[in-house]
């Protein structure tokens, strides 16, 4: 099957997440889209699966118009995703998921035969009466693809399909997707990492802010690729030279799980004031990491001390008296209350326990607060109303003033440059008064400008750890995708 | 200009009420004019119907405010019936056994019946946070058992003497008996509880610390965690709180209103504040007229029964249709607002 | 107790069965309609009616089932399509079905009344004691065993059952597979109703004859109760509602000899399964429970992942 999609145009309000992107994609052609988080893939994907109506643009099957107004058509029109989640039915097992939305005709004996003939070909290995929620990620991807082959899919798109999978089944992944392209499939492998769709995709699409930036065949030299994908300074490249204080924590052997992302064997020692930057892929373990270190997530192995104090057994409460603070990358789901004003969260982040709320006071500090970090809204306003970047701002503005260590998720993600711009001096004033800064980031001119050390994390360990002065923007796109070059 | 609209389709809502209210008048052949007429005259015609409206408002009141709470802390304390009989059951107790001057007993009647409440619904609470038992299941649940023990009550231990009956117990001791206002049965003192505890429960809320974690914990527990609140612990306080202030309206209905424990002593009120509450948007201060309405078709369904031979039903029919209107319309207008405000917001949806 | 005792135990828990199976579907598609004791007496009233106007039982129970029927499509509608809490829906409903089944039935108080025959199924009646128990009653009861049977296979056994299953647990991941999620929860939920008012219906046709005010009331409350305690599992929910009708006989026999304790009794079931509920949600025997398909799942009784929650695609 061929698939073209032409011109393809969506916003959401003012932005533009998808500009004119048009690619073509033929049978049995592996295409990749890469792109940094934030360029537009993802936008693209729920459009051909048919979860959001373009604004502009056609999409052709085999010649035949789409309109994809639902996911019911895309599945119809065999048009498959694999989603970065699976979406799959936890409590249920493996051939129960691989019936569920199949047609009516099919029972238990078709299922069966199925998952056992397509695990032979691919060499899965899937027990069909185990329960969903005993897969391993990479396992529920076998499922999923196994399932959309059975429905007679003949377009593929995978959507980050090697977040958090580990790199045996990569190998496996990768080789299940050459052996169904020689079938005859067309393949769209949407990711961030380079290599990977170096090594996978016969030509690629690369995506930057919302427009294509650049389409080619593959192999392509990767200084070219990666200049496509990051572009031109958004940030000031000028680095300014800063003196660290005395050292503060010490994390050492420390492991611990979440579902899904882990860390294993990490060690990294934090100075008063150091910014220290967190590099790696989506899933590589950042975020476990911070939130480990915030209390949310305990740790299995290893210690975390303060000074000399050992703190791992203290939880989020413990440490935020402590003077650690958190800023999580959802910031409405989990660091801001949908419903209450401005007004309210100041009065929430208020440390001083006197019973009685004074309105007065809390709007003028909530005034006070708007003015010093630009926020656009009102004392009134509810974070529902207030763009991303007017989000952040907050969360950064119900802080305590001077916190310990501040862990934070992707600070500028979904940012406008100015807003972006804003949050780093910032931030960086903060350090030269004594705050220790830990950040994840999957913008790498950002790591590299504003980080005194970057930890390059992958697969749930800390792989290298440098001053940033040392690497190169590419240096460090190479590193994040396991290519060690150091 | 959202309010503009609001008002408008709430203005529609209660169109619609009347509209299916005078429906039901005619099906059941009520003179229309009549029927109006008594609505006010059957709540406030007499002095003394004026004090038993008061009296029905009362529990209301108590009720709606323990609801109120609980609900900012995104529960559904469905369990707010049997903190009411909780309350009447210590109330009772405390009528009973102790001896004193009035103020002596009424003080601790108050008391009793507030910490009785509490601690029925600190049960649910600790059910829901210890036991992971869903808090509507939980408050049915131990509704029933209020309801089993209250009856025990009643027939058994405390029981008239000879007469095992349901129809109630020795009525209290003249200490126990809340003033009323001569001749009149309406008890002063049990309208100043009701409002001071609806506007303690409105000044928690609204103007403390506490309050706002708790509205914070019922919005979003996820980032109330991240703002330092134990959110099991709020949990738990707000049912206590709750089910105290229910728990006062058992006091009211056992010292000023029966003067006795009898075994419909909430008298569904718990229930009807759950209407009042849904359809007073949980606003503490919509709540004080409206419950006022609920009281009046509650009276007037009494005169209607009596003088037009109407069923005493109507009046709770007239209040179901009220709710339901307002809140299916009401439902309607967000969602229309909401798509209205998401076509014209300025964020992408990454 | 002998076997007369256990038929009437049988008997009397026929309409509990409806509900709770009823209520057992709508919310395995993930919809939670709390206007049972309200929704069970209007349907009562109605069935009541018809049959007493028509002389026709059969088209009573149609009618019990239309009623509750239409009172689940609006807890639905009001939480799909007009977004409002379907707990608060199911609320308001209740009171108003009270209510209004009080009003409307009036003319119906203490009326004799059409019911459900009794018809004894040859051969089956035969078998020693059970026979006596189980083949000796009315076609609704023979029709309850049906149904409880028939839930089972549905929900756990079949294709579409299956779908019933995801759409309560993770509606986007269903919709995502092309499955029409809402259409299959309007469905499941009306479907459900019907099921819970022909349990009212026969209420007031059946084991409980004739209509007067708050006839059978809190029965609507209790199906509630028994969908949680018996897991969403029909044959846990349909254990539950014997064992609620044993100990009601059981207070009923009591009654001579300790009249205190038979006024209690009937309380007694709550505690129990809240209890049984506290006990069952404990971490070591959930864990306990993951490693047996069938039982494990009888056991584990988790509820739809969704329930309650409205689902929207955009």
């Amino acid at each position: 099957m061929s698939l073209e999609l032409r011109a393809i145009t969506k916003r959401f309000g003012s932005v533009v997440a998808n500009d004119t992107i048009s690619l073509s994609v033929g049978s049995g052609e592996i295409h990749g889209l890469l792109g940094e988080n934030g360029a537009g893939k993802s936008t693209l994907v729920k459009i051909l699966s048919g979860f959001i109506t373009r604004d502009q643009g056609e999409i052709e099957l085999d010649g035949t118009k789409l309109h994809l107004l639902s996911p019911n058509e895309a599945v119809a029109n065999g048009i498959g995703i694999l989603h970065q989640e699976p979406l799959v039915f936890l409590p249920f097992s493996v051939v129960d998921n691989f019936l569920i939305g199949s047609p009516k005709e099919y029972g238990y004996a078709e299922a069966y035969e199925a998952l056992s003939t397509i695990s032979e070909q691919f060499g899965f290995d899937l027990n069909p009466d185990v329960s969903a929620s005993n897969l391993s990620i990479g396992e529920r991807q076998q499922l999923e693809i196994a399932r959309l082959l059975w429905l007679g899919a003949r377009v593929l798109i995978l959507d980050e399909p090697t977040t958090a999978i580990s790199s045996t089944q990569r190998e496996k992944l990768f080789a299940t997707i050459r052996d169904l392209a020689d079938d005859g499939m067309s393949v769209i492998f949407v990711s961030h990492k380079l290599e990977e769709v170096q090594e996978l995709c016969d030509r690629v699409t690369i995506l930057r802010e919302g427009k294509i930036s650049a389409s080619v065949d593959l192999p392509s030299p990767v200084e070219y690729l990666v200049s496509k994908m990051f572009g031109t300074g958004v940030l000031p490249k000028t680095r300014i030279a800063r003196v660290n204080g005395s050292s503060l924590l010490e994390l050492a052997n420390a492991s611990a799980f979440e579902q899904p992302g882990q860390i294993i064997d990490v060690n990294l020692s934090v100075s008063r004031g150091q910014i220290i930057g967190l590099a790696g892929l989506e899933g590589a373990g950042q975020r476990t990491l911070l939130r480990a270190m915030a209390g949310f997530v305990p740790f299995a192995e290893g210690s975390f001390r303060l000074q000399s104090a050992e703190i791992s057994e203290l939880d989020y409460l413990d440490r935020l008296g402590l003077g650690f603070y958190y800023l999580p990358a959802d910031r409405q789901r989990e660091g801001l209350v949908n419903g209450l004003s401005i007004t309210e969260h100041v009065a929430l982040s208020v440390t001083d326990q006197s019973k009685v709320i004074n309105w007065n006071i809390a709007r003028s500090e909530a005034a006070k607060r708007i003015e010093k970090f630009s926020i656009k809204g009102t004392v009134e306003s509810t974070p529902e109303s207030l763009s991303g970047g007017n989000q952040q701002r907050l969360l950064l503005a119900l802080m305590p003033e001077t916190p310990l260590l501040l862990l934070m998720e992707h600070p500028t993600r979904g940012l406008d440059i100015e807003s972006a711009a804003w949050v780093w001096s910032y931030l960086l004033t903060l350090s030269e008064s004594g705050t220790s800064i830990i950040f994840s980031s999957s913008d790498l001119e950002e790591l590299t400008t504003y980080s005194d050390q970057i930890a390059v994390c992958f697969s749930g360990r800390i792989i290298d750890q440098f001053d940033a002065s040392e690497a190169t923007v590419e240096e460090l796109g190479l590193l994040i995708g396991g290519v060690h070059q150091r | 200009m959202n309010s503009l609209q609001q008002t408008k389709y709430f203005a529609g809502a209660i169109t619609i009420s009347l509209v299916v209210s005078i429906f039901f008048l005619w099906l059941l052949e009520a003179p229309l004019v009549d029927t109006a007429k008594l609505l006010v005259e059957g709540a406030f015609g007499t002095n003394q119907r004026i004090g038993d409206t008061f009296m029905i408002w009362v529990p209301l009141l108590l009720a709606s405010a323990s609801l109120v709470v609980t609900f900012s802390a995104g529960l559904w304390n469905i369990g707010v019936e049997g903190q009411i009989v909780a309350g009447a059951v210590a109330a009772s107790f405390v009528a009973r056994e102790v001896q004193g001057s009035t103020t002596v007993i009424l003080t601790l009647m108050v008391i009793g019946g507030f910490v009785g409440g509490a601690l029925w619904g600190l049960l649910v609470g600790v059910l829901r946070v210890r036991g992971g038992v869903n808090e509507i299941f939980g408050g049915i649940g131990l509704n029933f058992v209020a309801t089993g023990l209250i009856v025990y009550l009643v027939i058994g231990p405390w029981s008239r003497d000879g007469v095992a009956s349901t129809g109630g117990t020795e009525p209290f001791g003249p200490q126990a008996w809340f003033p009323t206002i001569d001749g009149l049965r309406v008890s002063p003192l049990a309208l100043i509880i009701a409002f001071v505890s609806l506007a303690s429960v409105m000044f928690l809320l609204s103007k403390t610390h506490f309050g706002l974690r708790l509205r914070a914990t019922g919005k979003n527990p996820l980032a109330a965690n991240r703002f330092g609140i134990a959110t099991s612990r709020y949990l738990l306080m707000a049912f206590i709180i709750g089910g105290g202030v229910a728990g006062l309206a058992g006091v009211t209905q056992a010292g000023a209103v029966y003067h006795r424990l009898v075994p419909s002593i909430s008298g569904g009120y718990g229930f009807l504040a759950i209407l009042i509450v849904l359809l007073a948007r949980f606003r503490g201060l919509w709540v004080i007229p409206i419950a006022l309405f609920f009281a009046t078709i509650a009276m007037a369904s009494f005169q209607w029964q009596l003088r037009l031979g109407l069923h005493s039903a109507l009046g709770g029919v007239i209040q179901g249709v009220l709710v339901l209107s307002v809140v299916l319309v009401m439902g309607y207008q967000e969602v229309r607002q909401q798509r209205e405000q998401s076509n014209s917001r300025d964020d992408a949806a990454l | 107790m002998n076997a007369a005792t256990f038929a009437i135990i049988v008997a009397s828990a026929t309409p509990l069965i409806f509900a709770a199976i009823g209520e057992t579907i709508t919310e395995k598609a993930g919809v939670v309609n709390l206007s049972l004791d309200g929704s069970m007496l209007l349907s009562a009233m109605t069935g009541f009616a018809i049959a007493y106007t028509t002389g026709s039982v059969e088209l009573g129970l149609l009618a019990g089932m239309a009623t509750s029927g239409f009172v689940a499509f609006v807890v639905a509608f009001g939480g799909i399509r007009l977004r409002v809490n379907q707990i608060a829906v199911g609320l308001i409903l209740t009171y108003f079905a009270t209510k209004l089944s009080a009003l409307l039935g009036g003319e119906f108080v203490r009326k004799p009344g059409p019911s459900v025959q009794k018809m004894s199924l040859p051969v089956l009646e035969d078998i020693p004691f059970f026979g006596e128990i189980l083949f000796q009653q009315n076609p609704l009861v023979y029709f309850s065993f049906l149904l409880v049977i028939a839930s089972f296979w549905w929900i756990f056994h079949t294709r579409r059952g299956l779908d019933l299953q995801a759409i309560g647990e993770r509606p986007e991941a269903a919709f995502a597979r092309g499955i029409p999620v809402n259409t299959l929860r309007y469905f499941y939920t009306v479907l459900g109703g019907a099921f819970v008012g022909l349990g009212g219906a026969a209420f007031s046709l059946d084991a409980k004859m004739g209509w007067s005010e708050g006839h059978i009331a809190n029965y609507g409350w209790i199906a509630l109760a028994i969908v949680i305690f018996g897991g969403w599992h029909p044959l846990r929910v349909a254990f539950g509602c014997y064992l609620f009708g044993a100990i009601q006989i059981v207070a009923l026999k009591m009654q001579p000899t300790l009249p205190d304790l038979a006024q209690v009794l009937p309380i007694a079931p709550f505690p129990l399964m809240i209890l049984t509920l506290v006990f069952l949600n404990m971490r070591v025997v959930q864990s306990f429970t993951m490693r047996f398909k069938g039982i494990g799942r009888l056991i584990r009784g988790t509820a739809p992942s969704a329930l309650g929650e409205s689902f929207w695609p955009d």
